[in-house]
């Protein structure tokens, strides 16, 4: 479905101040599939795919702690660094470049 | 604040346990140093046998070598042995004149095997079997002379003749009494064991006693004599005759000795409290030990005083042996002789080589001895410790666990006898070999690493205790697993359950990144395991005052319905006491085809659930439950869930009370009750239970006189009887006696707790002081939880109403 050749776009997705600190907000309909964006408690903001690398649960939903979140399915956690399992699970879900701007989220697709 | 100093005497498996203990509850607290007579580190003496019978090498059995001392700062003196204790300036000072302070002192100088008072004893080649240098000693001897004689056919006299032979040596076994093992099997046990030993090449003389060892030309001994005259040619005579506690040291410095260094149940010495001592050196309640198992109990509890906590209790232990003879198994627990007043059942096959004697007494087991198989030897041992009656069981106890295991389902024993390929764990499908293969490999000793690594006991958890018993039985029970009241909450800090608790009551803490902060966590925000459990203990402690962080609850109670594993939700509207009506069932109905809801199911908690909706429709769906008048039935949380009924004197012809009336109050004014796990509750009419009361968290039982209260039950996990609480006479007393137990229950339980695993911990008489004999105490109880569950709202209304609680449910697009 997505164009591996198509040029990467900044979007706008919504306000710092929309998504919960040390939470998330799950983006629908991207071209990836559903992304959650997730605000840690620095305020610093990352971006997954929306499906934990184990059995697809959504990592939107999961606690947050530091920079990574637990997938509430079944425990698995997720770094947003790289999108990679922790220990000692092993798998890796699909990260993208997020950004923010005047307290505004932008995220590259 | 400098460092206290602790010093110990004796560098032993009992005395380093003691040790790594304090180094995990206090790491910081001591300088410690120690004094050790042989020139290793510590290493596993119960390993020596194997290391005779050339099944395993020195190295192998090591089990802190020189590096782990260096690595924790002890400093330690080998070679060297303590000969004097000045208890006025509490100075230690060893045979070379090296000296050490102590605040602390740690005696752990072991025994030493008895050599028989008869001459020729100190003949070379006359040797004790005890530690490496003895070990080396023989297997040296075993290379260039062919006789041994062991002196002694108890269990460490066996395993030394069965490593000789493998050694090589033509080896006999002089024992005084009439059967070998005499301490730990009956007769036809000992002749059974003897028969198999035979064919294995041992000899033996029993009520045979030594006299005199003569020595040979070369001044080594030659030969045996024994009370009857018997000569036995031998190079090699081992003594085996059993040990005695090492308390010179103690006794010169005037420090109470009676076979072995007397203790308190706090293992210090009677005589003087800054001295320690645990091992085979003391004497508790008139009992010295020489098994591993008891010795590691004194450690932890030596440990326990030592790093400051002043908690730990040794009253004692009840301790089983199994024997190691390569291929012959041995197994013996409490009184097995048996004979007036016991009862015994007694599996003897002559031919099989199998021996199995169970001893009973008023219906209990208090001894069994094997021969043969011992498979169900940890499951005696479990039931003499539990008591447990047998009197349903015992036309197959002798059969064994695994064919008793229909009606009894006791998962700590299985774990040594259970095969690799039996499931451990249903929830993730992890089978013992799995486990073990990871224990092994990965070098695990934790529950919780088990965990991280196979799932094993990840999910449920009802299988944690069989997990820690494998664990056990795979590391060779020379590892510690904490118990509940120690364990850390998680890996974000040292702290347990019990500590925090306490910390958020005394401190008021009533944030979590005040606790974090106060309490050191070495996260920044916790993690997925602490957040739930601190946001549960902030608001239980401090209703309404302390922060609700809902980023910190689980999915499920964050967005008030059950995450199913395709990432929709299940809606379950309350139904309260499990009655509804026509309009409330439309409107069940109409959502269920508006939104399209896949799956309508009816629960065990008398209700409806809506399954497979989208979390973007949640809000509409509460929306429209609402306006039928229909609440959230907190299907989703660790709280209050249902309290089911059944129809009770309003229609039945047997009910004796009105429980569906009584449920339904009752549910009210539990209602958005939060807990450290979910409660359950149910109400019957009648003594015919037909709502099971009696599996429930509170079990309320209608009788001609009034009500009977039960608690503590469990249907699930771990299916457990709920007991019996009380009998009260009117409704309001059936809420207050059970609301006073619910808000003990959510002070005291550590989050994940059922009331089953809090009573279990606490104790009845614990629940019952403070609900049924301190009327203060339960008024006030049942005033905390009324005024913590005052006013309190829908939650599925709040969200409705409240944008800001409204936005999680609404998904971003790239449009906004």
């Amino acid at each position: 479905m997505s164009d591996t050749t198509a040029k990467l776009v900044w979007h706008h997705v919504c306000a710092v101040e929309d998504i919960p600190k040390l939470g998330a907000r799950r983006l629908e309909e991207t071209p990836h599939g559903p992304v959650a964006i997730f605000r840690n408690n620095e305020d610093e903001v990352f971006a997954l795919l929306d499906r934990c690398p184990h059995k697809n649960g959504p990592l939107s939903a999961g606690i947050v702690h530091g920079r990574s979140v637990t997938c509430p399915l079944h425990n698995w956690r997720i770094q947003f660094e790289d999108g990679q399992a922790m220990e000692p699970d092993v798998g890796c879900t699909r990260h993208f470049a997020v950004k923010t701007e005047d307290g505004q989220v932008m995220i590259q697709l | 604040m400098g460092k206290q100093k602790l010093v110990m005497v004796g560098n032993g498996m009992a005395g380093v346990k003691t040790l790594e203990e304090v180094l995990k509850y206090a790491p910081d607290k001591y300088a410690i140093t120690v004094f050790g007579a042989e020139p290793h580190g510590n290493y596993n003496r119960i390993m020596l046998s194997p290391v005779l019978a050339g099944e395993m090498s020195l190295p192998e059995i090591m089990l802190n070598d020189v590096d782990w001392y260096t690595d924790h700062h002890i400093t330690l003196y080998t070679g060297r042995k303590v000969i004097e204790i000045d208890r006025i300036r509490r100075i230690v000072r060893a045979d070379d004149g090296t000296e050490a302070e102590y605040d602390r002192l740690l005696l752990a100088t072991g025994s030493t095997p008895f050599i028989l008072p008869v001459p020729g004893a100190d003949l070379p080649g006359v040797i004790g079997y005890r530690d490496i240098a003895d070990t080396e000693a023989m297997i040296e001897v075993a290379r260039t002379h062919r006789q041994a004689v062991v002196i002694g056919a108890g269990l460490l006299g066996l395993e030394a003749a069965n490593g000789l032979v493998l050694r090589g040596m033509d080896v006999t076994v002089v024992h005084l009494a009439d059967w070998i093992m005499e301490r730990q099997l009956d007769k036809p046990a000992g002749d059974m064991l003897q028969a198999s030993l035979e064919a294995k090449g041992l000899k033996f003389f029993l009520n045979a006693q030594t006299t005199e060892l003569i020595a040979g030309e070369d001044g080594r001994v030659a030969a045996l004599k024994l009370r009857d005259g018997t000569t036995l040619p031998t190079d090699l005579v081992v003594m085996a005759a059993g040990i005695r506690p090492n308390t010179e040291l103690a006794e010169l410095a005037h420090l109470h000795c009676n076979h072995g260094i007397v203790v308190n149940d706090t293992m210090q010495s009677v005589t003087d409290p800054r001295i320690y001592s645990i091992g085979e050196c003391v004497r508790h309640r008139d009992v010295s030990y020489g098994l591993v198992a008891p010795l590691f109990e004194q450690a932890k509890v030596a440990a326990n005083h030592l790093a400051g906590f002043g908690i730990g209790l040794y009253e004692g232990s009840v301790t089983s042996t199994k024997l190691k003879v390569t291929g012959i198994e041995v197994f013996s627990v409490g009184d097995f002789a048996g004979g007036e007043g016991f009862d015994e059942i007694i599996l003897h096959d002559q031919a099989g080589g199998v021996y199995k004697k169970v001893v009973l007494k008023d219906n209990k087991v208090v001894g069994s001895v094997m021969v043969g198989d011992t498979t169900d030897g940890a499951w005696y041992l479990q039931l003499l410790r539990e008591e447990k009656d047998v009197t349903e069981i015992r036309d197959h106890l002798m059969f064994g666990q695994s064919f008793a295991q229909s009606q009894q389902k006791d998962p700590h024993s299985l774990a040594a006898s259970m095969p690799d390929t039996a499931e451990v764990c249903g929830c993730n499908g992890v089978c013992k070999g799995d486990i073990v293969r990871a224990i092994k490999e990965k070098g695990l000793t934790t529950v919780e690493d088990v965990k991280k690594h196979t799932k094993a006991a990840g999910s449920c958890g009802s299988c944690s205790g069989l997990v820690e018993q494998i664990l056990v039985s795979t590391v060779g029970g020379t590892r510690a697993v904490t118990d509940k009241h120690s364990k850390p909450i998680c890996g974000c800090t040292e702290h347990s359950h019990g500590t925090v608790r306490q910390a958020i009551r005394a401190r008021k803490l009533l944030t979590i990144p005040d606790v974090l902060h106060e309490l050191k966590w070495n996260t920044p925000n916790g993690c997925a395991t602490c957040r739930p459990a601190l946001n549960y203990y902030l608001i239980s402690t401090w209703p309404h005052e302390a922060e609700d962080d809902a980023q910190s609850r689980f999915v499920n109670e964050r967005s008030h319905a059950n995450i199913q594993k395709d990432g929709t939700y299940s809606v379950v509207p309350r139904m309260w006491g499990g009655l509804t009506t026509p309009d409330e069932l439309r409107a069940i109905a109409n959502v269920a085809e508006k939104y399209d809801i896949p799956t309508v199911k009816v629960t065990g908690g008398q209700r409806i659930d809506l399954l497979g909706a989208k979390k973007a429709d949640l809000p509409e769906i509460w929306s429209d439950l609402n306006k039928a008048g229909m609440v959230s039935g907190h299907a989703y949380g660790k709280s209050i869930r249902t309290v089911k009924t059944c129809v009770g004197a309003e229609h039945c012809r047997f009910g004796t009370q009105k429980s569906m009336d009584m449920g339904v109050k009752l549910e009210k004014m539990l209602f958005g009750m939060w807990s450290p796990h979910k409660v359950k509750l149910a109400v019957s009419g009648c003594p015919r239970n037909c709502a099971e009361s009696g599996v429930k968290d509170v079990g309320v039982i209608g009788v001609d006189s009034g009500y009977e209260i039960h608690v503590a039950g469990n249907a699930g996990i771990k299916t457990e009887v709920a007991q019996f609480l009380c009998k009260v006479e009117t409704e309001e007393e059936v809420k207050e006696y059970s609301g006073a137990f619910l808000q003990l229950y959510r002070e005291e339980g550590y989050y994940l707790e059922r009331t089953v695993h809090y009573v279990d911990r606490v104790g009845m008489e614990h629940i019952k002081q403070k609900v049924l004999e301190n009327a203060e105490s339960r008024k006030a109880l049942y005033a905390r939880l009324l005024y913590t569950l005052k006013d309190e709202p829908d939650p599925w209304a709040e969200r409705v109403k409240q944008q800001d609680l409204r936005k999680q449910f609404i998904p971003l697009t790239l449009a906004d």
